[in-house]
């Protein structure tokens, strides 16, 4: 899924200073499952701002949404005959969730409520972490199973680097070192000869290198 | 065609079978050309190139290539280093052609320190290619005479590639194997990480010869004398991939105070004894970080001089 956290609750009053009617719109998709962005988190944002409006001394009218998806135009549709009724949205989705609101509503401000961080999973209850760059060209079969281009500080496909420590990467103690992982997994499965082959240069044409992504499937454009 | 790859000094010391001493010297934080100089001064006629680090620990510097133009000016061989942190396959191939055009004639392929440690955390890296395939890109443009894309280079750069191992990084079992791999993309010679743990080292190098490794590459033992107590301790604890036991902690300790320094060289130029003699080490390259003018003494002792004129 799509890992984000919270906005710094600080920055969102920032943003949102000036403003009397807010509409905050969550989303049921990653952000539910990471708990930063579902009807829950929308409820708490919403009686934060309250709280601190009322503390100022200032009238504030809060309205709280939340849809199906945010990366859908479907859902973002639903909205459309309340959307004027307010100054701003917060969209405490994605990243996508912000630009899709803002590209069918126009008019409309929209802020971002949270800081979207990267693809991956829940390690444990409430430690998520990273799997995914998105690079366009799956090769996590190449090294057993993992992503070095993820998941390596330098994602280098011919690791590990001489930084390697105790298992943990050079950059810190807290961050696994992807290449120990897979060079013992390899080894243990007696697929050393794998690792020993060369890897080229890696076509990042696939990746965001190669300019903003769009994808057509033509068999289900209409 | 010349008998040799590059025709580098470091080259044909190595071919002709001298045992290779070559030093080390780090660009300034600033345009201190003076300084750079008087720094380069030092190892002049006491080593066969010069490693020119490249924005080493992530801290910007005086670009690698530049100052290896300095040390060329002022009659040293360099050793240009190239990480790939900094740079991605258009700069790397247009760098390597500027510095050959120039007369630089070596060059070390690293992937370069995470730049969270330097003094620039906030930029972006770029790691767009890995040390291994950094080295595959020297070769390629070497002796295929074309770019990455396939593309013919209208005169190709003809340099001696060096790389890096660090024998003492994790896992341990597959660090020889990762030796092997460099060599395979095309590494002519390997420098080492500093080594302080001299039996892990043999243990390293007797599997290096087993695998017939020091026959199809050039092997120089990384040395860096312990300046004191402090500098082994940080060693040991700060600097990831470093492996430096505690007798050695130790044994500067019990030097006293006033003579730890020279224990410290004591320390290197007793390696440097043991890797002439060792198996597999066709040189040795001293470090000595910001240290440069006690390079000839340590040469002295370790008995390396005069270096050979081929
Ligand atoms: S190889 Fe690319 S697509 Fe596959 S997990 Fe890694 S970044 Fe994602
Ligand atoms: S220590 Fe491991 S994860 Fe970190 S940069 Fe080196 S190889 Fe990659």
């Amino acid at each position: 899924m799509i890992v984000a956290e919270p906005k710094p609750i600080k920055e969102i009053l920032e943003m949102v200073r000036d403003l009397k009617k807010i509409l905050i719109v969550g989303c049921k998709g990653c952000v539910t499952v990471c708990n930063v962005g579902g009807s829950k988190e929308v409820a708490i944002l919403a009686s934060t701002l309250r709280i601190a409006a009322k503390k100022n001394g200032k009238e504030i009218e809060i309205g709280e949404e939340t849809l199906e998806r945010q990366c859908d135009p479907e859902y973002i549709e639903e909205i459309k005959d309340i959307i004027n009724d307010y100054d701003a949205v917060i969209s405490i989705a994605c990243g996508v969730g912000p630009q899709f609101l803002s590209e069918r509503y126009p008019a409309t401000r929209v802020f971002p409520g949270v800081n979207t961080r990267f693809m991956g999973g829940a390690i444990e209850h409430g430690i998520w972490s990273e799997r995914c760059a998105g690079c366009g060209t799956c090769v996590v079969h190449y090294f057993g199973g993992l992503c070095p281009i993820a998941r390596c500080s330098k994602s280098l496909l011919n690791g590990p680097c001489g930084g390697s420590n105790n298992g943990k990467c050079e950059i810190s103690g807290d961050v696994d070192c992807i290449w120990d992982i897979i060079v013992r997994k390899m080894m243990e499965q007696g697929r050393l000869d794998e690792l020993l082959e060369f890897k080229p240069p890696k076509s990042w044409m696939t990746a965001r290198d190669g300019g903003p992504r769009t994808m057509t499937r033509e068999e289900l454009v209409k | 065609m010349s008998e040799y790859k590059s025709g580098s000094n470091l080259e044909k010391v190595l071919k002709a079978g001298h045992f290779a001493f070559t030093g080390e010297c780090g660009p300034p934080q600033g345009a201190n050309v003076e300084h750079l100089v008087e720094k380069a001064g030092h190892l002049k006629g006491y080593v066969d190139a010069v490693n020119v680090t490249d924005n080493q620990t992530a801290v910007v510097r005086m670009s690698s290539w530049a100052a290896s133009l300095i040390l060329l000016e002022q009659g040293l061989e360099p050793n240009f280093q190239m990480v790939c942190r900094d740079r991605n396959r258009l700069a790397i191939q247009s760098d390597i052609l500027g510095v050959y055009s120039h007369g630089i004639r070596n060059m070390l392929c690293l992937s370069g320190d995470h730049q969270k440690f330097g003094n620039h955390p906030d930029a972006k890296n770029v790691f767009d290619i890995d040390s291994m395939q950094l080295i595959h890109t020297v070769k390629t443009m070497r002796d295929e005479g074309t770019f990455l894309n396939g593309q013919k280079i209208d005169v190709p750069p003809k340099l001696f590639i060096g790389a890096a191992s660090n024998p003492f990084a994790e896992p341990f079992d597959f660090r020889v194997y990762r030796l092997a791999k460099k060599i395979a993309a095309g590494a002519d010679f390997i420098q080492t990480q500093c080594i302080y743990n001299m039996d892990r080292f043999r243990e390293f190098m007797k599997r290096a010869v087993d695998m017939g490794l020091h026959e199809k590459c050039y092997i120089l033992a990384g040395v860096t004398p312990m300046k004191s107590v402090g500098m082994a301790r940080y060693m040991a604890k700060q600097v990831p991939g470093m492996d430096v036991p505690d007798t050695l902690i130790k044994r500067l300790r019990s030097a006293g105070k006033g003579k730890i320094a020279a224990e410290g060289i004591q320390f290197a130029v007793e390696q440097i004894e043991e890797f002439k003699e060792m198996e597999g080490i066709a040189g040795v390259h001293l470090m000595a970080i910001e240290w440069e003018h006690r390079v000839p003494e340590i040469a002295e002792m370790a008995g390396v001089l005069p270096r050979p004129k081929v």
